[in-house]
This record gives structure tokens, sequence and C-alpha cells, in this order.
């Protein structure tokens, strides 16, 4: 590509537009929601981008992707380069690409994004990602030669998934130990089908196990092995819990039928596979009117499941305005897309049921917004006289979830915070017990994939470091 | 997978299986559970562990069949490989010494118990063991219940064997006899749960009944398996399944159990209907 021009051509203002299924048809069905860049509107898109010499999408990727020479090489048409540079810092692209708070993250930086559409940085990932699984052939990395070290990963999140891809690479053993019966933690059985597809979960446990770590499902630890156990069996021992533990309200009724966490909302429709009963045996109640409760992710994930389990009303309480949800951008407009009702400064004070126990539907209150808080958030403030109630079958408390104590209990000499999580060094993940490392989740509360990412491989850095000196 | 060594009808519609899961056995205890799979599309099914085995690494447990998991589950032949065996869960029950200690066991509690009163009798407690049915033909594992106590009542609802009447007739029977019980512990259907800690409310004697919500992951993640305890919202599978029967809310507790009632009556109609297997 010699000709290019010498002097910057005008930026291109607009982003290529990601094709989409109409919401009409998927807010019934489980397929992905975006369809994917094809390779000449990839081509199109990176070849916006500025190669800006100061790099600012870089700062705001929290694994320091080199933004602008993945998006250069994509440009260029070099997809294998693209790839390559994309893995240097990034073990699942695939994911990232779909779930990052990108708004929020690379793109908020992006240059083109003070006059017009940022470079679709996560589109591009995603694309690049979707690439090499699909026609490139994802290729077994090369592997340092054993070290005859043994590490633990408990846990097989994004973290834990990440320390175990870089330990291997550093030739030690890894043996990844999951509660569940099934891979992935949150990427398995939060995340839903229609925004995160299994397939590409699959193929990334599937390379791992090419590269010979060993994975472990039904494997409770604390319970089942402590974390002593495990000391005596390997070098090393990484903790990537997740917060796995749903908060409710507080408020009257919430141990009504019909009242899910979101946790086990998700959880029975994506692990369980709830949403094909009864071909799979797991049931969910399919509730005619939906009111899920809260403003993030999780609350967006757990409205459209709703919807594509047959609902006719789903809501979406939230305590203050949109402008303040933490869900990423794109869910947002996607759930409003779907026609899911938005009933926004509304807080609920309490779930009504019938004689036999079952939700019948929900009071709420006005809320106002007051000052902003500590964390810049405007407060919000119940306008005292304006309750009133909805009618219901199904709720859903998707209010964020905490530290799991089911092995932190077990185990008095790992120390935890006010919260219950885990106390771990920023920069080794090294925690208050010798040989044992956490992050994810559990350190961070809960945080992003891509946090967990970073979290595992600084991990795992440390990790190599401790083995390769002792 | 986890093979099946051995499974048996021992009354009937009672059955008891025995898994090959030797990392299960490892930290067993009395009156924890393990979440059973039979294929990659069960549902996660707790049972509690009547046994365990160090030597070949094998766990036991009865189960009732009444709907499609346990159907699926019977359908399984010694020999065959089940999918998902995960445990043990659940916190131990505490078998302390207190002095007299009356267990009782019903549907798969009567299995569920023998290790529970065989801890308690370890410690130095006095053991009498409940274990009830509605009939002769219904009862099961006596002589295992006998060998863990100093004394077995056998109650049965139509007195065909035993005394006739259930485990709260035999608490009562007990009271009267002079007996001074220090602490209950019941283990089998949420009706036996209530009317046991209904039979010892008035006496104030401690009593411990292990509660059976319906569960998914039973690592603490989901909170489908909470109950009501004392005001105080408890998920079972990790503050449990052992709680304070005279604190229990059983409204709360049956209506969750029976949630989905119409699902679960379909899923049998559609296995029935030959769809799969
Ligand atoms: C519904 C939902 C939607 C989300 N959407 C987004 C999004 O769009 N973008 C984004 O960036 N983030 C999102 N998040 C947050 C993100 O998924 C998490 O921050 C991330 O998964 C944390 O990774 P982790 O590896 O720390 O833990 P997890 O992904 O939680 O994995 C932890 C794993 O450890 C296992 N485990 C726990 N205890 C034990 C034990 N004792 N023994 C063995 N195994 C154990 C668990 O079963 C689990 O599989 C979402 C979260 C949820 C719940
Ligand atoms: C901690 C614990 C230990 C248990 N131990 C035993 C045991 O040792 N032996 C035994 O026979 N039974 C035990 N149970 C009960 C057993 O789990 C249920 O009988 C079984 O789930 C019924 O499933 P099903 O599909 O055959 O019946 P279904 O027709 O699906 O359900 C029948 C009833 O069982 C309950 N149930 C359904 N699904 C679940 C679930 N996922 N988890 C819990 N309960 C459910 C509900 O109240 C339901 O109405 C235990 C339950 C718990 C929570
Ligand atoms: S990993 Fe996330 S933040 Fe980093 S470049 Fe990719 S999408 Fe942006
Ligand atoms: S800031 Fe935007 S335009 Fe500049 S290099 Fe990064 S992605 Fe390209
Ligand atoms: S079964 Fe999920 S929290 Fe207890």
């Amino acid at each position: 590509m010699s000709e290019q021009p010498k002097r910057p051509r005008k930026p291109v203002l607009k982003m290529v537009p990601m094709p989409e299924q109409p919401p009409e048809v998927r807010r019934r069905n489980y397929r992905e929601v975006p369809l994917g860049y094809s390779p000449e509107q990839a081509m199109e898109e990176a070849s916006r981008c500025l190669q800006c010499k100061n790099r600012p999408c870089v700062s705001g990727c929290p694994v320091g992707i080199n933004i602008p020479g993945f998006i250069k090489a994509i440009a260029d048409g070099d997809f294998r380069k693209a790839i390559t540079v994309l893995k240097h810092d990034n073990t699942l692209p695939a994911v990232c690409g779909r779930v990052c708070p990108q708004s929020e993250q690379c793109q908020a930086r992006c240059v083109l994004g003070k006059k017009g559409d940022p470079v679709a940085i996560g589109n591009l990932e995603r694309f690049i990602a979707d690439w090499e699984r699909r026609e490139g052939g994802m290729e077994v990395p090369e592997l340092a030669p054993p070290t005859g070290k043994k590490v633990a990963v408990v846990g097989s999140g994004p973290a834990g998934l990440t320390v175990a891809a870089d330990c291997v690479r550093n030739g030690h053993a890894v043996t990844v130990f999951e509660a569940l019966h099934q891979l992935g933690g949150v990427l398995r059985y939060g995340i839903p089908e229609f925004r995160m597809p299994k397939e590409i979960l699959d193929a990334e446990v599937g390379m791992l196990e090419k590269m010979g770590v060993e994975f472990r499902t039904d494997a409770v630890i604390g319970p089942m092995l402590s974390v002593k156990d495990l000391l005596g069996q390997f070098d090393a021992v990484y903790l990537g819990l997740g917060a796995g533990l749903p908060y409710f309200m507080g408020i009257p009724g919430e141990n009504l039928a019909g009242v899910y966490s979101a946790n086990e909302y998700l959880t029975r429709s994506n692990l369980m596979k709830a949403y094909l009963f009864p071909q799979y045996d797991t049931p969910i109640i399919r509730g005619r009117r939906v009111a899920v409760i809260g403003g993030g992710n999780v609350a967006m994930d757990s409205a459209r499941t709703a919807l594509r389990l047959g609902a006719e009303d789903v809501y979406v309480v939230y305590r203050r305005s949109r402008k303040e949800m933490p869900a990423r951008d794109e869910e947002i407009e996607h759930a409003y897309q779907e026609g899911i009702d938005f009933h926004l400064l509304r807080e609920p004070t309490r779930i009504l049921g019938d004689d036999h126990g079952n939700v019948v539907g929900m009071e709420v209150i006005k809320m106002r917004l007051g000052e902003p808080d500590s964390s810049g958030r405007h407060r919000p403030i119940p306008i005292p006289g304006t309750e009133y109630a909805i009618e219901l079958d199904v709720v859903v408390s998707a209010l964020g979830n905490g530290a799991n104590s089911l092995l932190t209990k077990l185990t008095p000499e790992l120390e935890t915070n006010r919260r219950g999580n885990i106390i771990a060094d920023p920069e080794t993940a090294a925690t208050s017990i010798k040989r044992v490392y956490a992050g994810g989740d559990i350190v961070r509360g809960a945080a992003t994939v891509i946090l967990a990412m970073g979290d595992g491989r600084r991990a795992a850095r440390a990790i190599h470091e401790y083995l390769t000196n002792s | 997978m986890y093979k099946i060594v051995e499974k048996d009808q021992i009354a009937p519609n009672t059955h008891l299986v025995t898994v090959e899961a030797p990392l299960v056995v490892h930290r067993a205890r009395p009156g924890q559970f393990v979440i059973v799979m039979v294929d990659e599309r069960s549902e996660r099914i707790p049972y509690t562990l009547s046994g365990w085995n160090k030597e070949d690494g094998t766990i036991t447990f009865v189960f009732n069949e009444v709907g499609r998991s346990t159907r699926k589950l019977v359908d399984c032949r010694e020999g065959d490989s089940i999918y998902s065996v995960v445990g043990p869960l659940g916190v131990p029950l505490e078998t302390g010494k207190v002095g007299t200690v009356v267990c009782a066991g019903g549907c798969y509690g009567i299995g569920a118990i023998v290790p529970a009163a065989r801890a308690f009798r370890e410690a130095g407690n006095r053991v009498i063991s409940i274990i009830e049915a509605r009939t002769a033909y219904l009862l099961y594992m006596e002589k295992e219940n006998e060998d863990a106590c100093d004394e077995l009542i056998v109650a049965t609802g139509d007195g065909s064997r035993g005394m006739k009447g259930f485990a709260p007739e035999a608490i009562r029977m007990l009271l009267e006899r002079g007996e001074q019980i220090d602490e209950v512990v019941a283990m089998g259907c949420t009706f036996m749960a209530k009317t046991v800690s209904d039979a010892t409310r008035d006496k104030q004697i401690k009593t411990i009944v292990s509660l059976s919500p319906i569960m998914v992951d039973g690592t603490g993640m989901c909170g489908c398996c909470r109950l009501d305890v004392g005001g105080e919202t408890k998920f079972a599978c990790v503050d449990g399944p052992f709680f304070d029967g005279h604190k229990v809310d059983w409204g709360v507790l049956s209506a969750r159990g029976a949630a989905y009632f119409k699902q679960e009556r379909d899923s049998i109609e559609y296995s029935y209907a030959g769809v799969r297997r």
C-alpha cells in the first residue's frame, strides 16, 4: 500500500454501521444480535482510523492493546497480522470485542469521537477474532519447554482462563478447577447466547485444552479440596472465584415464588438451557409480565431474556435516570429497540403475592435525583405518596453481585476486606497466603471481563517470576 | 463421568445408588449433599449422602422417584456413568456432645440419617433413632439404623410394623415415658420436618431439620434455595441445609417448592411421550 496519501484525508465521521438482526425478529430468538462486519466493512471502518501518534485510544484500554496497530493491519487486509497484534495483549478478543464497555474505555478516547463517531474498535476486534476462528484457523501458540512446575487455577471465568493460558505458555502444568459442570464463569452462565455465543467460549476452551491445560469441572474448592490441599499438590494457586453472590433489596415479598435473582434467572436460561425446556429438564417461569430491577448489564440481559422466553411486557425498573444506567450503551439501545419498557426513577417498595405465595405484582415509588454522591452519581430520593402497583408474574432482581464466601469462609488465613473480597496486591495478585494469588471479581467486586483478564495476566507474570526464581 | 457401581430398589419407589466420586469422599461429613446431573440435559438435583467409602471412593444416597429427574436416575443401570456429581455441599451437621439426641428419618432420610446418628454416638451421645413410613413395606435400612444408634424406634402410619404413627408421635411417646431429650434432628420431606418441629415446640427442645428447597448451583451463587428463617433470608445450600425447625417460615418453603408444578408435570408428560429416549 505505497500510494497512501501524504496528507491525512479528511476524517470520515460516520462509523460503518454494524449489521444486526431486526428488533422485531431478534426479540423472540436467541441468536446473536449483531451479525458482524464483512471483510470489506471491516477494512472500510479500519481505514477511518487516523493512526494517531499519541494513541489516546490505547490509554483507554485496561490491557493496553496496540489499537492503531491491529487496525492498520485490518485496513491493509492483513488479518493474520491483526490477530497477532491483538492477541499479544488480549487472549479473548472475540469476547472483549463483544462485551467490553468500549464507549467508556478505548472508544471514549478516540479522537474521531470529538467530532463524529469514534472508530468502532470493539466491532473490529470482534471481526478479527471471528475471522481467525472461522477462517484463519486458530493456531496453537508456541509453548515454553516444560518447567515441571504445577499451577492450580480455581474458577474458569475470564480471570482464571487468562491465568491458565499464560501459565501454560510459560511451560507450567495447569489444572483448572471449576465448581459448575461447564466452564467459562459468567461468560457461560450469565451472559446470554444472543450477546455472547457459547461457540466462542467452546473454541477458546478447546484451544487451552490443546495447549495442555487440564480442566476439572464439578470441582468445588473449599468444600471438596481445601486451598491447603491444593498447595500440597501444586506450586502455586490462583483464585479467580468471581462475584457469585446475588444481592437482594431486602424489601417485603422478595422470597415469593416467581422472584428470581438475575443469577438464577440467567443460569437457568443460559447454563441449564431452560429456554429449551422440555428438551432440557430445567424449568423457568415464563411470565407474561416481567419486571427486572436494576440498570446494569445484568438487568439488560435479564430483561431481554424475559422477552425471548415469551413475555408480553417486560419492564426495567431503575431508580435513577437513563444517563446513570451503568449498562453498556449498546445494550440499553438494543433493549429499547426490542420494546422493553423502562420505568426510570422508580424504586420497588414491596413485592405483592397471592394466597399461595406467588408473585402478582410490585409496588414502586417515584424518585427524583438529588445532589451527586461521592461516586459523582445523583442520589435518588423517593417522593412520598407516589407509590403505585404494577401487575406482574415474575420479578428479577438484578442489583449486582458481591463476594461469595464459600471458599473464604473455609480458608480463614486468607485475608478479606469488609465486603468479603479477597485482598490481593494490585501488581502481583499475591494474597495473604504465600503461593496463593487472586484476581478478577473476587478481588475487585463485580467489575468487567477485561479487568478480570488484566488481573489474570499480571498474576500469571508474578506466578511465573516466583516459579522461575524458586 | 461418574460410574454407578450399585443400584437397587430397596423399597417401592425408593432407590439406593452408589457412585464412584473419589473427590467427594475426601471431605464428606454427615448431612452433606451432592448435586447430580444424569446427563447433559438434566436438572441439577441435590441428594443427601447416606454413606461414603474412603477405600473405594464411592458415595451412596437414597432417593424417591418423584418427577422427571429422579425418574432419569431410576432408568440408569449399574455400570452406567452419569454426567455430573459435585460435592460435598452444605454445612455438615454439628454432631458434638449434647446428651440424648433423637435422630428421625423419613423417606430418603431413613438412609440419610444413618451417618448423623453414628457421628452423634461416636461423640458420646445417647442416640435414639426413629424411622417412619406409611406402612411396613416402605421401610428399609433398618439394620443400618439399628447399628448406628442406642435405641431404634420404628413407626408406621398404619401400625403394620413398630408403633402406630409417625416421628412426631414417636417423639411424644419418648417424652411421655420421661426421656430427657436434648436435641432432635430430622431428615426427610418438608412435611415431616414441620410436624417434628411442631412436636417439640412446646417443650422447647432444640430441633434441627434438614430442608430441601429447590436448588440450582448449590454454591450460593443463585439464591434459588433461599428461605426465611427467623425473619432472615438464608441460602439453604451454603447456610444449611440444617436449620432451627422452630424458626423456619414453612409457607415460604412450600410456596417456593411448588413454583414449577406445571412444568414438572409437562416435563413428565414430555418424557413419557417418547420424544426422547
Ligand atoms: C449477567 C452479566 C452480564 C455481564 N455483562 C458484562 C459485559 O457486558 N461486559 C463486561 O465487561 N462485564 C460484564 N459482566 C461482568 C463480568 O462478567 C465479570 O466481571 C467477569 O466475568 C469476572 O470474571 P472472573 O473470572 O473474576 O469471575 P467469573 O466470570 O464470575 O468466574 C468465576 C468462576 O469461578 C467459579 N468458582 C467460584 N467459586 C469456586 C470454588 N470455590 N471452586 C471452584 N470454582 C469456583 C464459578 O463457578 C465461576 O465459574 C457481566 C456479568 C453478569 C453477571
Ligand atoms: C439439600 C437437599 C437434599 C436432598 N436430598 C434428597 C435425597 O437424599 N433423596 C431424595 O430422594 N431427595 C432429596 N432431596 C429432594 C430432591 O432433590 C427432589 O426430590 C428432586 O429434586 C425431585 O426432582 P424431580 O425432577 O424428580 O421431581 P420434580 O417433579 O421436578 O419435582 C418434585 C418436587 O421436588 C422439588 N424439586 C424439584 N426440582 C428440584 C431441585 N432442583 N432441587 C431441589 N428440589 C427440587 C420441588 O419441590 C418439586 O415440586 C433433597 C433436596 C435438597 C435441597
Ligand atoms: S479490550 Fe476492550 S477496552 Fe481494550 S481495545 Fe478491546 S474493546 Fe477496547
Ligand atoms: S484514537 Fe481513534 S483514530 Fe486515533 S489511533 Fe486510536 S482508534 Fe485510531
Ligand atoms: S442453590 Fe443456588 S444459591 Fe443455593
